[in-house]
């Protein structure tokens, strides 16, 4: 775990300028109507209101339209990870000064909570002192992003200052993290720590109304919502339901409009089949990575030899071009978000081990590897998640590209919480299924996943070397630097040493009701929920 | 009577005990934990101090005797605890989804009488006719179909013929309204389901309808009863029906039983937040205190039903009181 919080803090957002291209949009191309209910369904489920010690989807789809963030995603431009507004500050996002370690957010006069009570400053203060530092026992999931963070303070009501321990361009990304809701002092105050996590009162645009645990989350227009004009519905209800078939079955019977995360290629085709232009898909590349970690903690899979070989076996590109028919997944990618600046390009791609095209040779090679390292014919324990869509349909190719080296794969499959004590506690696998899911898009803070001092690598490998490559990284101020220094990182995590294999990065579809106005795919299933830009056109 | 009552009770204690020492334990032994789930399920960052600390905020540090004497008292006072996962009250929790799982029950149960009592009775009248035939392809089918499916078909049936019909197409509603809400609203989502799982229900009732009747029109005082020159009708209706619903009785008795938490795919097909559904949930989510709960009022269900159906087999039959 050693430094792994710093260096977290430090990159959550050093990558984050670049800008991406979602596929689809779905702008309003005529004037907007008013009023109406959005009913979308929601395949999680809500654990506690409280976002701020929350990490599910889940709670963001249903609770985040009843809050306000410091700042947030442009909802008119998602698919860019640069492109912050504010959301209860004044004026633009601010800019670092005192060398970039002092940010001065001026804040919206007149806001007020849905308890009529005036946001002020301290307001903010209290929550971002809940989430950086929490009194004892209380939790914070994301306070490891803030770890830069020296003080919050409010020098009048209308001014919030952040001071940092040193400048870190990952602080604006992570204070524009959906989870950061901004919550009352006073209900802080009065109620403790835990109030929040069975009750709302935020400045949303939306006020709540009722939740039916485990049917449905309701919620009304704020008529006093700090954005003029907003939100142009009445209100929402963010309908549970688990199983992806009824989902998809609500939105073709229209007792739902749209769901948030993503369906399955095959489903967008059954809907668009079934009900044409009635039906809008939007699609965009996703920031989530699926992974096969070796577990170097048993042999052979320390052997660089036999890691190789794991690799050499995946047919990617033909895989990018067969499972996108089938599954959330598509594009072939190094340990950067696709297209994204700092992504490799397919020409650097290719001279990554098991990334070239010509598996033939690939096959031979990995199969030349095997052999040197004693392994040919390896009986492997492979762990996978009991979720089909990308799991279940991914662990199955590959189980399939390994056998084609001669080796005899036993997949795993386990519900989730067995899954999690496998690959976390009791790590009795050989090989499992991993993933990487993130929200604000931030190559430097996603790739320390591949560090073998993470919290949430499962790898169970020291790399000095890569450690060090991620230090000068975190420290390269120039983006060409940062560039070569990922190559290198990238080299290193997946051809030299192979700790981790990347399948295919996952690929989000959303097709929804046409007349569902306003939303726009962001690159995060996590983001652009606020719903105040949807209106209905019917 | 009053003596077997007793003896009845008293026997249910040691059940529902053996059955809480069973969930408890068998529980720990599924690998993995609430807070692991919560908290690095997602794929997102994953702050193993946090793990801890919810570990400890949920008593799951806590030593295994005292989390099982914490449980096994909360059940014996009514108080049940909080739900791992949402921190609500699980007698809320359960409240919630008790009234649907109920309806759906007591639909079911309705759909199931009304279908396989006047066919069994039908099928052992017309004995090895071609109404009989019918009436056990009928209920084979019945066995053969699982609930699911037929409830999968039913949603597919109506998006499709709806669409067709009407130009767009209509699904049963996907949230539940309270009947005395909106009756409309509650039927138009409940009556599938009711009938996917009473087909199923009514086709093990009326097999068991049909052979208990026909070993019972076999008996002497059948005979007699005819000999006496009584209406067929009658004979059937007050002599041979009632002896014959015995085993009826029980298959009906513990089906309701198994409706009220079984219905656990069906729910799903359906969308149903019933207590099937949450009990999928919480097994899934490790939320041990929900499944324990849930498993307790499953054996509670299934021991009260028992008892009913037995102090109902000693009304109708005075020997099992007697002796």
């Amino acid at each position: 775990m050693r430094n792994v919080y710093s260096k977290l803090a430090l990159s959550l957002a050093l990558g984050a300028g670049f800008a991406l291209g979602a596929v689809g949009t779905a702008g309003p191309a005529h004037a907007i109507k008013k009023g109406g209910i959005l009913n979308f369904v929601v395949g999680s489920k809500i654990p506690s209101y409280d976002l701020h010690r929350e990490t599910t989807f889940g709670v963001i789809h249903p609770i985040r339209p009843f809050y306000s963030l410091l700042i947030r995603i442009n909802p008119d431009n998602p698919s860019s990870p640069t492109d912050f507004i504010c959301d209860l500050c004044e004026g633009a996002v601010p800019k670092g000064t005192d060398g970039g370690k002092t940010f001065t957010f001026k804040i919206r006069k007149g806001v007020l909570f849905h308890n009529g009570e005036k946001l002020t400053a301290a307001d903010i203060v209290a929550t971002y002192k809940k989430i950086i530092f929490p009194p004892e026992g209380v939790p914070s999931a994301r306070k490891a992003f803030f770890k830069m963070v020296d003080s919050v303070t409010a020098p009048d009501d209308f001014t919030v200052v952040f001071k940092l321990k040193f400048p870190s361009g990952s602080f604006i990304p992570a204070v524009a993290t959906p989870f950061n809701i901004v919550v009352s002092k006073q209900d802080l105050d009065k109620h403790g720590y835990n109030w929040h996590k069975k009750n709302i009162n935020g400045t949303g645009a939306f006020s709540f109304v009722q939740h039916q645990p485990g049917s449905f989350v309701e919620g009304k227009r704020y008529d006093r919502y700090h954005h003029a004009g907003k939100p142009y519905l009445d209100g929402f209800k963010a309908i549970a339901a688990p199983k992806m078939a009824i989902r998809l079955q609500a939105i073709r019977g229209d007792r739902a409009a749209i769901e948030f995360r993503g369906f399955p290629p095959k489903a967008r085709d059954d809907l668009v089949k079934a009900l044409g232009d009635k039906i809008t898909v939007q699609e965009s590349d996703w920031n989530c990575a699926l992974f096969y970690t070796p577990n170097q903690g048993r042999k052979p899979f320390n052997d660089v030899r036999v890691k190789k070989a794991l690799s050499l076996a995946v047919d990617r590109w033909g895989g990018a071009k067969y499972l996108s028919r089938i599954a959330i997944v598509k594009t072939v990618g190094g340990v950067v978000f696709p297209k994204h600046p700092l992504a490799a390009t397919k020409a650097e791609l290719l001279k990554l081990t098991g990334y070239a095209t010509d598996m033939k040779a690939n096959r031979a090679q990995a199969k030349k590897l095997l052999a040197e390292a004693g392994a040919s014919g390896l009986k492997i324990d492979f762990s996978n998640r009991g979720v089909d869509q990308p799991y279940k349909v991914v662990g199955t190719w590959l189980v399939g590209q390994w056998k084609k080296i001669g080796l005899e794969v036993k997949q795993r499959v386990q519900p989730s919480g067995p899954f999690y004590a496998t690959l976390r506690k009791s790590k009795d696998f050989d090989i499992s299924i991993d993933f990487n899911c993130q929200s604000v898009i931030n190559p430097i803070a996603d790739v320390t996943k591949f560090l073998g001092s993470a919290g949430n690598n499962y790898g169970s490998y020291e790399d000095q070397t890569l450690e060090d490559i991620y230090d000068k990284l975190l420290r390269a101020a120039k983006e060409s630097d940062q560039r070569v220094l990922m190559r290198e990182f990238e080299t290193r995590a997946l051809s030299d040493q192979v700790h981790m294999g990347i399948t295919l990065w996952w690929y989000k579809i959303n097709p929804h009701r046409s007349y569902v106005k306003g939303w726009k795919i962001a690159p995060s299933h996590y983001l652009n929920q606020s719903l105040d830009q949807i209106w209905l056109d019917k | 009577m009053y003596k077997y009552i007793v003896k009845r009770i008293l026997l249910m204690f040691p059940t529902l005990i053996g059955a809480a020492m069973l969930v408890f334990f068998l529980l720990r032994l599924i690998p993995g934990d609430v807070c692991e789930l919560r908290l690095a399920g997602t794929g997102l960052y994953a702050d193993p101090a946090e793990i801890e600390l919810c570990r400890t905020n949920l008593g799951l540090n806590d030593h295994i005797m005292v989390q099982f004497a914490d449980f096994v008292l909360g059940f014996f006072i009514l108080d049940l605890g909080e739900s791992m996962w949402t921190g609500k009250a699980i007698t809320f929790e359960i409240g919630l989804r008790f009234q649907l799982s109920l309806q759906v029950a007591f639909m079911a149960t309705f759909v199931a009488v009304i279908i396989s009592i006047p066919l069994g009775v039908i099928s052992a009248v017309k004995q090895d006719t071609w109404i009989d035939y019918v009436v056990r392809t009928f209920s084979i089918f019945g066995i053969a179909i699982p609930s699911f499916w037929l409830g999968i078909m039913i949603i597919l049936g109506l998006l499709i013929s709806t669409q067709a019909l009407l130009g767009e197409p209509w699904m049963p509603p996907i949230w539940y309204v309270s009947p005395f809400e909106d009756l409309g609203a509650n039927m138009a989502q409940l009556i599938w389901p009711a009938v996917a799982t009473g087909y199923r229900y009514s086709a093990v009732a009326t097999r068991m309808t049909r052979s208990a009747l026909l070993e019972v029109l076999r008996e002497d005082y059948i005979r007699t009863a005819r000999a006496k020159g009584l209406l067929e009708k009658i004979v059937i209706n007050r002599h041979a029906l009632k002896n014959s619903l015995l085993p009826v009785v029980t298959i009906i008795g513990i089906e309701f039983a198994f409706l009220m938490g079984g219905l656990v795919v069906t729910e799903q097909v359906f969308n149903l937040n019933g207590l099937g559904k949450l009990f999928v949930e919480s097994v899934l989510n490790n939320d041990y205190s929900m499944t324990q709960a849930l498993v307790m009022i499953v054996v509670t269900v299934f021991v009260i039903t028992n008892f009913v159906v037995d102090l109902f087999y000693a009304w109708l039959d005075p020997r099992i009181r007697y002796s």
